[in-house]
């Protein structure tokens, strides 16, 4: 098989329409996705000897809240990291908080795109476009966590070592045990990039009118 | 020598025996109730296990404390003291403007009966009423946070407020009487040789304001000088009514332990507070020092009495309203009156006479029976289920008996009634079953108050504490399983259920309405007017915002201090040394203080409530300049120029040497430079904090 045949079949398959299944799989896509904005991605929780209960920070595409009465774990949250001069984390401060729905949208917007044109290329282009989007996110996020961990105050009370609060799994920090997991919103959405996948998969071979 | 040992032992045992016998049965079953089964199960009956906690409160009154005190059940641990009448540095209590408003001119009060507010005859969870029968007051303690938020008083009308606080069925009243009688209104003299002629007693209802539990002197009820003791509100049948125990309807008024003991028996106000509600609405009353007071002479239909015997002290309403039980006190037996009876005696009138033209209801027409429980019979409490507890002050234990209805078999031989005893340490004044005044009692546990401890605890010197017990009455013998001691002194006791009450544990920053509060770190700040200076301070872990406060001597100092937490067990305290003064905020809580300037000087303030790792590090300075000689560095927000509490620099570091900062050191290290109000820095920070979410820390915390 020579290059030319190659990028022919490339051509065929980006142009084999989607059949009802595929489609069908993408406005579920679209609608988990949209549902997925009213929970939260991420949950970091913290628990100490004081704090038996623990403090929790959720994470949601657009906001961060605190747990507790008033979203109290917060602002506790920052009273303590005052100690090791760590900078405040409040909303105003995550830049992606403002364009993260948006881009959703825009997602959204290219899964109806697809439905409606209906073409393998239109969802390949969907499905580069909501990977990068997920990886940057998450890339992001750490270096959220990095920057946070490692401009502290030289002149805190309390020096400790620069480091990066765990972004998946348990991890002691001082006297804290944070505990950092994905949530129902983030859960939703890896299921929509599966619906995607799965979209593809049902038209591979679906054949030309 | 085995034999000479073994005679010993046999004529110890003998000797045992015939003290036992001779002296007290108490101490047989006690020796017998110390095996180690005995003991484990009692102990594992009570233990509450660290991290666990107890299943119901028991809110002791404090005494002449001034105080109330919180326990837990079944554990019976001290957990935490209510100041009410009595300063309390530990809770900062009497030492802010608004507590020591609330005491007024009293540094104590004599709390003797806690009662719960109640809706339909159960505890409702909001209000804890207490009374001070030293200075005739009342007190609200709100449940939500545990904390006195009224004393009401010193009621007019009204000496010696010992009979006192009853709640009515939906909390519309407390119903309190007076223990000594005075010439009325008060500040009248009269020779107490005049006693009968010019003296009087009161029985006061004070009005509770179901929303607000706002309390207020209502009318009362004129009496004669008897010494009413106890009382207890009606429910059921008995719904609308009160009843009250009074010694000395001698009307003696010197020597009382002799004078006031001659009859065998003393009247028991009988008191239709519904019809005297109504009475005063229909214009009957006539107005003493403001209040209106009824004349139960000339209004008839709203006072009654029974004689009842002897020097009765306590009277309690069983669970279903029908059953009255009377503390003979000075006779072996408790007299039980049917009020279904007293109300037939009383709508019949089937009178023995009058005294002062109020009716005595015939003492045989209403009577069921009179229980020979023993000696000296104080207090009865219920268990809902039929069975009566009482306090024997002199017998010194508890006996439980049985409600009517009676068999005749037990008519005829009423020792019949008693079911079971078991011996207190010592002479139990109170006692309290949880939940007996309502119509639904929890029943399960009992507790003793005992007067006297005797040496049963480890040797504290000659002030001694009192003795409690606590005794499950789930069984059909009561068993004594725990002892414990109080500072002095409880009369009276209410036990509630954990789950009927919900307390906050931090006061909600939504929920503070004071006009001083300050939440963030722009609003702080010493302004000074005239010679009034004002200080609005933040306290967080670990910093007061400002540290600095600046007055002058002749200058009025009012200082506010907002605990800007919202994490409970945060509290932070304003001490001032040599000052006399220790204000503690809990999270999300102002306080304020004034003072008049009059001594210079440097008085450092610090956190008296350990807060954080860096407590030790949370002070500040007052600083008292003389007249006229102000610091060059002190800070005023509110003069033209003046530098800002603005972006602060941590120009100290941990080990107190100064470390880098951009700005000059100058005698005052958190002024920053100085900044127009107007400033567009100003106001952008200020926007700033404005747009941020709720977050005293961001604001608080210091920046690089």
């Amino acid at each position: 098989m020579n290059i030319s045949e190659l990028l022919r079949r490339e051509f065929r398959f980006l142009s084999r329409p989607l059949n009802l299944r595929s489609r069908l799989l993408l406005l579920a896509a679209a609608i988990t996705i949209a549902v997925s904005l009213f929970f939260p991605l991420w949950r970091m929780h913290l628990v100490a000897p004081q704090y038996s209960d623990g403090l929790d920070l959720y994470i949601y595409t657009y906001k961060i809240v605190g747990g507790g009465l008033n979203g109290q774990h917060l602002n506790e949250i920052n009273g303590l990291n005052h100690y090791i001069g760590m900078k405040p984390i409040q909303q105003a401060d995550f830049l992606e908080m403002r364009w993260m729905p948006f881009v959703f949208g825009l997602i959204i917007l290219m899964i109806l795109r697809s439905i409606v044109f209906g073409s393998m290329g239109n969802l390949v282009d969907l499905f580069a476009v909501y990977c990068y989007f997920g990886i940057f996110s998450i890339a992001s996020f750490w270096y959220r966590l990095y920057t946070y961990g490692h401009n502290l105050d030289p002149h805190a009370p309390v020096r400790i070592k620069p480091f990066t609060p765990l972004l998946i799994g348990v991890k002691q920090i001082a006297n804290f045990r944070e505990y950092s997991f994905p949530q129902l919103g983030a859960i939703l959405l890896c299921a929509s990039v599966l619906m995607i996948m799965l979209a593809g998969w049902f038209s591979r071979k679906e054949p030309f009118a | 020598m085995i034999k000479k040992e073994n005679e010993m032992k046999t004529k110890l045992l003998f000797a045992g025996t015939v003290a036992c016998a001779a002296f007290s049965l108490t101490s047989c079953f006690e020796s017998s109730s110390t095996n180690k089964g005995y003991r484990a199960a009692n102990a594992s009956a009570t233990y509450v296990a660290p991290g666990e906690k107890d299943e119901y409160y028991l809110f002791y009154s404090g005494g002449h404390s001034g105080q109330v005190f919180v326990a837990g059940i079944p554990s019976m641990r001290h957990i935490t003291t209510i100041p009410v009448f009595s300063p309390y540095s530990g809770t900062g209590y009497g030492y802010d403007e608004e507590s020591k408003k609330m005491l007024g001119q009293y540094t104590w009060g004599d709390v003797h009966h806690p009662a719960l507010s109640q809706t339909q005859s159960k505890y409702d969870g909001r209000w804890l009423f207490v009374n001070d029968n030293a200075n005739n007051r009342v007190a609200r303690i709100d449940l939500r946070d545990f904390k006195t938020h009224q004393i009401l008083g010193p009621i007019p009308n009204s000496m010696g407020n010992h009979g006192s606080s009853f709640v009515t069925e939906n909390t519309e009243y407390l119903l309190v009487a007076t223990r000594f009688s005075v010439p009325l209104p008060k500040g009248r003299v009269a020779d107490p040789n005049d006693y009968p002629k010019e003296f009087n007693g009161m029985v006061s209802a004070i009005k509770v304001d179901p929303q607000t539990g706002n309390m207020s002197v209502a009318w009362q009820i004129l009496t004669p000088p008897f010494d009413w003791d106890l009382a207890s509100t009606g429910k059921g049948p008995s719904s609308g009514w009160a009843f009250w125990t009074s010694y000395n309807s001698e009307m003696a008024h010197d020597v009382l332990e002799v004078n006031s003991t001659q009859m065998d028996r003393d009247y028991s106000a009988i008191v239709n507070w519904r019809a005297a509600e109504q009475a005063v609405a229909q214009g009957k009353a006539q107005e003493m020092a403001g209040v209106p007071v009824l004349d139960p002479a000339k209004v008839p239909g709203i006072l009654y009495f029974l004689p009842i015997g002897k020097s009765p002290h306590g009277v309690d309403t069983d669970p279903t309203g029908k059953w009255l039980a009377y503390g003979g006190k000075l006779q072996p037996s408790v007299t039980v009156v049917n009020f279904e009876k007293l109300k037939a005696a009383i709508d019949n009138k089937t009178f023995s006479g009058e005294v002062r033209g109020i009716p005595v209801v015939k003492y045989e027409a209403v009577v069921e029976g009179e229980v020979p429980v023993g000696l000296g019979p104080l207090h009865t409490q219920f268990d809902g289920v039929g069975n009566a507890y009482t306090s024997l002050f002199i017998d010194s234990n508890i006996t439980k008996w049985k409600l009517p209805p009676w068999s005749d078999d037990e008519r005829k031989d009423m020792t019949k009634t008693v079911l079971d005893k078991v011996p207190t340490h010592y002479s139990t004044g109170h006692l309290v079953v949880a939940g007996s005044d309502t119509a639904h009692p929890y029943g399960k546990w009992l507790v003793a108050m005992n007067k006297l401890s005797a040496g049963r605890h480890i040797n504290v010197g000659p002030s001694q504490p009192e003795s409690s017990q606590l005794i499950d009455i789930t069984g059909a013998k009561m068993k004594m399983v725990y002892e414990t001691y109080t500072e002095a002194e409880p009369h009276f006791a209410q036990i509630l259920k954990v789950s009927d009450v919900q307390p906050i544990e931090a006061y909600p920053k939504q929920e503070n309405h004071d006009p001083n509060a300050v939440w963030d770190k722009a609003q702080t700040g010493v302004t000074r007017n005239g010679n009034k200076v004002e200080a609005k301070v933040i306290a967080i872990r670990s910093r007061f915002i400002p540290d600095r406060i600046d007055a002058q001597v002749g200058d009025d100092l009012t200082i506010h201090v907002t605990n800007v937490e919202q994490t409970r067990d945060m509290i932070h305290g304003f001490g001032v040394v040599e000052n006399n003064i220790n204000m503690v905020m809990d999270p999300g809580e102002t306080k304020t203080l004034h003072m008049k300037v009059t001594k210079p000087g440097v008085f450092p303030f610090y956190c008296t409530n350990f807060c954080s790792a860096l407590h030790q590090e949370m002070q500040g300075y007052l600083v008292f300049a003389n007249t006229g000689q102000p610091m060059p560095g002190a800070v005023y927000t509110n003069t033209p120029g003046a530098p800002q509490p603005g972006p602060t620099i941590p120009s100290v570091d941990t080990k107190g040497t100064a470390t880098e900062s951009p700005v000059p050191a100058t005698e005052n290290p958190e002024a920053g430079p100085p900044i127009p109000p107007a400033s567009p820095n100003a106001a952008s920070s200020a926007s700033s904090n404005a747009s941020a979410p709720a977050s005293p820390a961001e604001s608080a915390s210091p920046q690089p």
